[in-house]
């Protein structure tokens, strides 16, 4: 089964902060050359984080529903700095 | 420099439930919200629990956006392709007042946040507490993301949700461990009221409640979900965060698996999808709790791990926790003494005798027993499944020889003695 999560997303309503993403990745190298999982990129119930052929990870937190995933389960390296959107930005439930 | 009695950060049902409580009482209440209207971070099922909210606004029937009262709770063990299952359906509950009612919580969380304003409270939205603001071990304010956004009072109540960041950084308690909460997924689907109503056999203002365990989660410890909203359903699973960093299943994968299993996918037919979110739960019970009390500070609701995952309870803990810890401020004032430690205490002691402690104690054992026993996500609904097939299936063998047959399939899958183990491990962790 082949699912576009894009789609999904695409229904939610989000005030992006352009340019202060307000999830990093603290070190890139770790991601690449340390973790063999990289379970954010498979776990991340908005698919944030996207594995480049090159064994590295992309972040792009636009879509993030801001529910602390990623933070949590990086927990072998504690590789990802997490704070929440400035006030007012970031996804806008209509519904919750 | 003005200084309030309380600060609550978070809009949410704990944290409305604090701000409003003490507000009525007379305090000076500074609420902050990060979202752009209180509910707009906000995520749940959702099932409102009536007796709670009830404690501290008794008329809120009639004003309060409610969906569907719940008049059906089934329970469904699925397998690949079917599922056994049990319903309780009872005019009892069709009977005001109601017990409980599925809710909207973006809407929900507006009309108890206008609640709280109209009690005298400030709401102040759009802005995020970066930090809590300390002297020496006390808590006596919270940074905001806002210029000039000190903001001072005599204690702090940290109502800020499941991944509660201003606890972390105060070091009150460690990051959650990904065994301690799950990841929720879920969607809002939209039908038209009379389809959805002969759909799952209610009348307007009925709804109903399907809680699902087994095969939909893929071997993960989690449960899957659908509630009857007005013109809505909402669907939705949720797994242990541990289970889905292990096995790297896609949640919103899952999902869709679920709403494909063809017991779920002629309930949701023709639905339109018009919101996805995300969420986690916390579910790691007593043994996860954190310090809930300090000089200057109280933590109530998610932020607390006050979960009742057995009985998919939060909401009313939530609003309970935020109003004991309200109380508690209210009775200090009164009495003229200082938010300190030993002081605050007493919100812990009003916390154990409520209903809340009494479960939480109840059931701390569940947590661990689910995390080393999958087989009452995995061998268990395929068991059930399989021998309500092998009855109901009338193909000229007896029944001794059906019942001999299952007997056996238990026995080759568990063993006797796992079967044995199996409902002694169920019954201590339930008693």
């Amino acid at each position: 089964m082949n699912v576009n999560v894009e789609e999904k997303l695409f229904q939610n309503r989000y005030k992006v902060d352009h340019g202060r993403p307000h999830i990093n990745i603290i070190d890139p190298v770790v991601c690449t050359s340390e973790c063999k999982t990289q379970q954010c990129t498979s776990v991340c119930p908005a698919n944030c984080y996207k594995a480049e052929g090159n064994g590295s990870i992309s972040l792009i937190t636009d879509g993030c529903l801001e529910c602390g995933t990623c933070r949590i389960i990086c927990d072998d390296f504690k590789n990802v700095a997490w704070e929440y959107p400035r006030g007012g930005y970031g996804i806008l439930f209509k519904f919750g | 420099m003005e200084k309030f009695d309380a600060i609550v950060v978070g809009a949410g049902p704990s944290g409305n439930a604090a701000a409003y409580t003490l507000a009525k009482a007379g305090l000076s209440v500074i609420q902050i919200e990060r979202g752009e209207y209180p509910g707009s971070k906000n995520v749940q099922g959702a099932i409102l629990y009536s007796d709670a909210l009830e404690k501290i606004i008794p008329e809120f029937r009639d004003e309060a956006p409610l969906e569907r009262h719940i008049i059906e709770q089934r329970m469904w063990v699925l397998d690949d392709d079917s599922y056994i299952g049990t319903n309780y359906r009872s005019d009892a509950f069709n009977k005001a007042p109601y017990n409980r009612y599925t809710i909207l919580r973006a809407q929900f969380d507006k009309w108890f946040s206008e609640k709280v304003s109209q009690a005298g409270a400030l709401v102040i939205c759009e802005t995020t507490v970066t930090d809590l603001i300390m002297d020496g071990n006390r808590v006596v304010g919270v940074r905001t993301d806002r210029e000039n956004g000190d903001l001072f009072a005599d204690v702090v109540i940290l109502a800020d949700g499941v991944n509660s960041l201003l606890a972390k950084k105060a070091g009150f308690h460690p990051e959650l461990n990904p065994g301690d909460v799950a990841l929720a997924v879920k969607e809002i689907l939209f039908l038209p009221q009379e389809t959805l109503e002969s759909r799952f056999n209610v009348k307007e203002g009925e709804g109903v409640v399907i809680e699902m365990i087994g095969k939909i989660t893929q071997g993960m410890m989690g449960t899957g979900f659908l509630y009857t909203n007005n013109e809505s359903i909402t669907i939705g699973v949720g797994c242990m965060l541990s289970d889905f960093k292990e096995t790297r299943m896609s949640p919103y994968l899952l999902l869709e698996k679920m709403k494909a299993h063809p017991a779920i996918a002629p309930m949701i037919e023709g639905g339109e999808m018009k919101e996805y979110t995300a969420h986690l739960i916390p579910e790691g019970g007593l043994k996860a709790m954190p310090q809930i009390y300090g000089d200057g500070w109280m933590i109530v609701g998610d932020s607390g791990m006050f979960v009742n995952a057995v009985h998919r309870e939060g909401s009313n803990l939530a609003m309970t926790t935020g109003r004991l810890a309200a109380e508690t401020v209210i009775s200090l004032k009164a009495a003229g003494k200082e938010m300190t430690s030993p002081n605050l205490s007493v919100y812990r002691a009003k916390l154990d005798d409520s209903f809340v402690m009494k479960d939480l104690i109840k059931y701390k054992d569940m947590p661990g027993v689910f995390h080393a026993n999958r087989q009452f996500f995995t061998t268990y609904p395929e068991l059930v499944n399989k021998a309500a097939h092998t009855m109901l299936t009338v193909d000229g063998v007896d029944k001794k020889t059906k019942e001999r047959e299952i007997f056996k399939s238990f026995t080759r899958s568990r063993s006797l003695a796992g079967l044995v183990g199996d409902a002694y491990k169920m019954w201590r962790a339930l008693r």
